[in-house]
C-alpha cells in the first residue's frame, strides 16, 4: 500500500481541474500500465467556486477510491488553498499558484506562477491546467513524462496538441527550476 | 337497442336469444371478441362502454387490419377493462399510464396500430401529463377516451370532466371545479386528429375511430358516455335509456353547429359532435427513423465498442 | 483489448448495449444522467431507440411497453425518480416483463443531496413497490463490474422474466477507473425464445421450469397482460386456485435459482473472529480496511455481495457460523445490516454507518474491528 499516491487538484470552477485529474489518471492507467481512480466534486462547485479532482495512483489494485490523506495537493486559487491545504499529510507536497494564492511566511510548499507561465508560453490562460500537470509530474514522477504527454495530446482538442505540448513542457521546466533551487 | 344498431351487428330484431355456442358466429363484429374469455362483461347492464367496444371493433375491421398487428393498451377503470374481451394484443396497465406504456410499445413496434383506451379520470387526471406529451410528440397512437364524467369503478367520485354544480360522492354539495374540455386540450397540445361523438351515435364513433386509427400521428376520439349507476343515480338523471336520450337531445353535429349564428354559438350548451381538429405534422416514430438514417448517413458506423 | 478510463455510469451504458439493450426511456436526474446521455448518442447507431419521457413514471411505463414490443429495455434514475417508478416496477413484477432499472443512489430522503453518495435505497429496491413480490437487485463495486453487472441484469431479466434493479451509487457511478471492454459480440446474451404455437401458448403457464417463455406483441400470440391477478392465459381472476399457483411459481422462479442469481465473493481467513460484509462503493473501503488489518496481523474475513436481493441468506449464515462478529459498513443508517442480523443468530453484528453523503472511511472500519 506504500505504492499508493493520492493527489488532489483544486482550483476555481473553469480552471480545468477535473479534466487535469482525468488526464493524470489516463496517463497512469492507459500509458503507464498502473491502477488509477479519479473522483471529483460536483454541484454548485462545478459552476464556479472551488472545484476539485482526486486521483489515486497505485501499482496494485486500488481499494478505497478517494483521497484519504493527500500526498500531493495542487491549489490554483486562494479558496482551494484554504479548503484543501490542510488535507495534506506531513511530508506531503503542496503546490500553489504563486500569483493567485497568498500564503503565510512559513509556507513550506512549492510556489510557481502557473497561470502566468501558461499565459507567457501559449498566450492562453486556459492552458494553466496543462502547465500544472507538467509541474506536478516533473516534481513527483508519479507518472512518466512520456505517459502524461501522450495523455495530454490525446485529450487536447484538435489543433491544440502543439500548444498543450508546449504548456506541458513549460511545466516540466518549472519543475526543474524548483528542484534546482531546493537542491 | 334500435333496429339500426342491431342491423350493424347483422342481428334481427325478432331473432330473440342466440344460443351461446353460436354467439360469436352471430355477427362479424363478435368474431373479434375472445372466445376463451368469460362473458358477460364487468360493465353494468345498460352501460355505454360496450357500445364503444363495438364501434372500435367495427372501425378496426373496416380498415382491414390484421388483429395480430393491433395492440390495445388500457389504464385503470371501467373503460380500461375493454381490451380484455377483445382478440388483439392487449395490455392492461396502471392507472393513468396507458399512453406512457403505449409510447414504449409504439417505439418498439412502429408498424403496429396502437390504441390507448382510457376513461376521463384515467386520461385527464392521473394521466393528464402523459396525454399532453403524447399529443405534443404526435406519436402514432389513437387515444380513445370514454368520457362518462365520473369515476365509475370506485363508486361515483368527481372527475376532471364532471360538469359544474353536478354532484358526486366526493362532491356532495356540487362540483365547484370547471371541467376539462378534452378535445380542446388535445388540439392545443398537438394532436393531429381530434373527433367527438356519443354512445347514442355509434355509427359516428365507427367512422371517427377508423379515421383516427388511419391518421399517421396522435389521434383523439372522445366518446361521450354516461354512468347511470353512479353519476345518474346521485344526480337523479334516471335510467340508462333516459341518459342515452339526453345524449341525443343535448348534442349537435359540427355541421349544424357551424351554421349557428355567433350569438347562438356563444350560448350553445350542447356537445358538438364531429371532427373538430386535424393537422398535418410528422409522426414521432417516423421522425426518429429519419434521425437514425441521418446518424448513419453521417458515416458514424455502428460501433463494436470493445475488441481491438 | 484496449484499456480505457471510464466512469461507472458509462460502463453501465456500455454493458447494457453489449447485453443487447435497444430501448432506453428516461428522465434526467443527477447523478444518473450520463447513462441517458450516452444511450441517446449510441442507441441510434446500433439500430436502437431512445426517448426522454415527461417524468420517471412515464419512463418506467415506456420501458415496459418497449419490452412487451420485443426490445430489451432500460431506464436509469436516482432516488426521487426511483420513488416515482415504484408502482410500475411492481407492474413489471406482476406481469413478468423483463426490464432493467438503474438506480445511481444519491443522498436522501427527498431531494437530499443530488451529488452526494448514498446506499440509502437498499430496502426500497427490495420493498419499494406495494405487495409481496420477488425482485433481483445487483450492486457493482467498480467500473469494470458496472459493465459486467449491466450484462447480468439484462440476462437475469430475460431468463427469469423479472425487473432487475442495478443499484449503484454516486461514487461508483461517477468514478473513473481503467476498464478493458470485451468485444460485444462475445458477450453472453439471453434472448427470448417461444416455441409454442399461438394456439398452445400460455404466457403465464405454471410449468415445471417456472419461467414460461415470453412472447413479444405482434408475433401472432395476441394474449392479455394485466397488473391484476391473472390466470395462465393472462385473464383477470379472483379464484384462489389460480392465484395461489401463480404466487408459488413467481416466488419459486427466483428462490429455486439462487445458485445462478446470487453473486458474491468470499475472502475468508481460517481462524478469523471478525468478518466484514459489504457491497457497492463501501466494499472498496472494506477491502482497504481488511488489508490494513491483515498487515497488522489480525485475521479477518471479507464477504462482498453483488446480489443484494434475493439476500444471500445461506452464505451469510455460514459466514456467521465461522466468526464471532460481522462488521457491516454502509452509507446509510443500517439497511443490509438488518438482513445480516437476521441471519447471524447470536453472533454480533456491528454496524458502521455514514449517511451524510461522504464515504465510510477505512479508519471507521478499523475502529470497529479493533474494539
Amino acid at each position: 500500500m506504500n505504492k499508493r499516491t493520492e493527489i488532489r487538484l483544486a482550483g476555481e470552477g473553469g480552471q480545468g481541474m477535473i479534466l487535469a485529474g482525468i488526464i493524470l489518471a489516463e496517463a497512469a492507467a492507459i500509458y503507464d500500465g498502473k491502477q488509477a481512480t479519479q473522483t471529483q466534486s460536483y454541484g454548485p462547485e462545478a459552476r464556479g467556486g472551488a472545484s476539485r479532482a482526486e486521483v489515486v495512483i497505485s501499482d496494485d489494485e486500488i481499494d478505497h477510491p478517494e483521497v484519504l490523506s493527500a500526498d500531493v495537493v495542487l491549489a490554483l486559487s486562494q479558496e482551494a488553498y484554504k479548503k484543501f491545504a490542510k488535507t495534506i499529510h506531513a511530508g506531503g507536497l503542496l503546490i500553489i499558484d504563486a500569483d493567485r494564492v497568498e500564503v503565510p511566511a512559513d509556507f513550506a510548499g512549492v510556489k510557481v506562477p502557473v497561470a502566468r507561465i501558461a499565459q507567457e508560453t501559449t498566450g492562453k490562460a486556459i492552458t494553466a491546467n496543462t502547465v500544472a500537470l507538467g509541474l506536478l509530474v516533473g516534481l513527483t514522477g508519479v507518472v512518466s513524462r512520456d505517459a502524461i504527454e501522450k495523455a495530454v495530446t490525446a485529450r487536447a482538442p484538435k489543433g491544440t496538441e502543439e500548444m498543450n505540448r508546449k504548456a506541458l513542457q513549460a511545466g516540466f521546466e518549472a519543475a526543474e527550476q524548483v528542484k534546482a533551487l531546493t537542491v | 337497442m334500435s333496429e339500426h344498431i342491431l342491423s350493424v351487428h347483422d342481428l334481427d330484431v325478432n331473432e330473440g336469444q342466440i344460443p351461446r355456442e353460436d354467439w360469436f358466429e352471430s355477427s362479424d363484429t363478435l368474431q373479434h371478441l375472445r372466445k376463451n374469455k368469460r362473458f358477460p362483461t364487468i360493465w353494468c347492464s345498460g352501460c355505454g362502454i360496450g357500445v364503444v367496444m363495438g364501434s372500435l371493433i367495427r372501425a378496426i375491421e373496416s380498415l382491414g387490419l390484421e388483429n395480430n398487428n393491433v395492440a390495445l393498451v388500457a389504464g385503470i377503470g371501467c373503460t380500461a377493462r375493454m381490451p380484455v374481451y377483445m382478440d388483439y394484443n392487449t395490455l392492461h396497465t396502471t392507472h393513468g399510464r396507458a399512453l406512457a406504456f403505449a409510447t414504449g410499445l409504439k417505439i418498439a413496434r412502429p408498424d403496429m396500430k396502437i390504441i390507448a383506451i382510457m376513461g376521463d379520470g384515467d386520461a385527464m387526471a392521473i394521466g393528464g401529463n402523459h396525454f399532453i406529451h403524447a399529443a405534443r410528440r404526435n406519436i402514432g397512437i389513437t387515444a380513445l377516451v370514454v368520457n362518462n364524467s365520473i369515476y365509475g369503478m370506485t363508486g361515483g367520485q368527481q372527475s376532471p370532466t364532471t360538469p359544474l354544480d353536478m354532484r358526486a360522492t366526493t362532491a356532495p354539495y356540487g362540483n365547484i371545479e370547471p371541467p376539462f374540455p378534452i378535445c380542446d386540450l388535445a388540439s392545443a397540445a398537438g394532436a393531429t386528429y381530434v373527433a367527438r361523438s356519443t354512445v347514442y351515435h355509434p355509427l359516428e364513433l365507427d367512422k371517427y375511430l377508423a379515421q383516427a386509427i388511419s391518421n399517421d400521428g396522435f389521434s383523439l376520439v372522445e366518446a361521450v358516455s354516461y354512468c347511470h349507476t353512479t353519476y345518474g343515480r346521485i344526480n337523479k338523471l334516471g335510467s340508462a335509456a333516459d341518459m342515452m336520450r339526453v345524449l341525443k337531445e343535448n348534442s349537435i353535429s359540427k355541421s349544424a353547429y357551424d351554421k349557428l349564428s355567433d350569438e347562438e354559438r356563444e350560448f350553445n350548451t350542447k356537445t358538438v359532435r364531429g371532427v373538430l381538429h386535424t393537422k398535418k405534422r410528422p409522426e414521432y416514430t417516423k421522425v426518429y427513423g429519419t434521425l437514425v438514417d441521418r446518424v448513419h448517413e453521417e458515416a458514424i458506423k455502428p460501433r463494436n465498442y470493445g475488441g481491438h | 483489448m484496449t484499456i480505457k478510463l471510464m466512469q461507472g455510469n458509462e460502463a453501465i451504458a456500455m454493458g447494457s448495449l453489449a447485453a443487447g439493450c435497444r430501448f432506453y426511456a428516461g428522465y434526467p436526474i443527477t447523478p444518473s444522467t450520463e447513462v441517458a446521455e450516452i444511450m441517446s448518442r449510441e442507441l441510434p447507431r446500433v439500430g436502437g431507440k431512445f426517448i426522454q419521457m415527461e417524468d420517471e413514471i412515464a419512463s418506467m411505463a415506456a420501458i415496459i411497453g418497449g419490452s412487451v414490443g420485443g426490445l430489451k429495455s432500460m431506464t436509469a434514475t436516482s432516488g426521487p425518480g426511483f420513488s416515482l417508478m415504484q408502482e410500475n416496477i411492481g407492474y413489471a413484477a406482476m406481469a413478468e416483463i423483463p426490464c432493467v432499472v438503474v438506480n445511481v443512489q444519491r443522498l436522501g430522503p427527498s431531494t437530499g443531496q443530488p451529488t452526494a453518495a448514498s446506499q440509502g435505497d437498499v430496502m426500497q429496491a427490495r420493498w419499494g413497490t406495494h405487495g409481496d413480490h420477488q425482485i433481483i437487485v445487483l450492486s457493482p463495486i467498480s467500473v469494470a463490474q458496472s459493465f459486467e453487472l449491466a450484462v447480468k441484469a439484462f440476462n437475469f431479466s430475460e431468463k427469469y422474466r423479472t425487473p432487475v434493479i442495478l443499484l449503484t451509487d454516486e461514487i461508483i457511478g461517477h468514478m473513473r477507473e481503467p476498464i478493458e471492454l470485451p468485444d460485444f459480440d462475445t458477450v453472453e446474451k439471453v434472448e427470448r425464445v417461444v416455441t409454442d404455437s399461438p394456439a398452445d401458448y400460455k404466457a403465464f403457464r405454471n410449468e415445471p421450469g417456472d419461467v414460461p417463455p415470453m412472447a413479444s406483441f405482434g408475433l401472432g400470440y395476441r394474449y392479455h397482460i394485466t397488473g391484476l391477478f391473472h390466470d395462465e392465459v393472462g385473464f383477470p381472476t379472483q379464484r384462489l386456485d389460480e392465484i395461489d399457483p401463480w404466487l408459488e411459481r413467481v416466488n419459486r422462479k427466483i428462490e429455486n435459482n439462487t445458485d445462478d442469481i446470487l453473486l458474491y465473493q468470499k475472502d475468508y481467513q481460517p481462524g478469523a473472529r471478525t468478518a466484514i460484509l459489504s457491497y457497492g462503493a463501501t466494499a472498496r473501503t472494506a477491502r482497504h480496511a481488511m488489508k490494513q488489518l491483515r498487515a497488522k496481523g489480525q485475521k479477518v474475513s471479507l464477504f462482498t455481495a453483488q446480489t443484494l436481493w434475493p439476500f444471500p441468506e445461506k452464505a451469510v449464515e455460514e459466514l456467521a457460523d465461522s466468526v464471532e462478529r460481522i462488521i457491516v459498513p454502509e452509507m446509510n443508517m443500517g439497511q443490509l445490516a438488518l438482513e445480516v442480523e437476521r441471519m447471524a443468530g447470536r453472533k454480533k453484528v456491528v454496524r458502521v454507518n455514514r449517511a451524510n453523503g461522504e464515504m465510510v472511511t477505512p479508519d471507521m472500519i478499523l475502529e470497529a474491528a479493533e474494539n
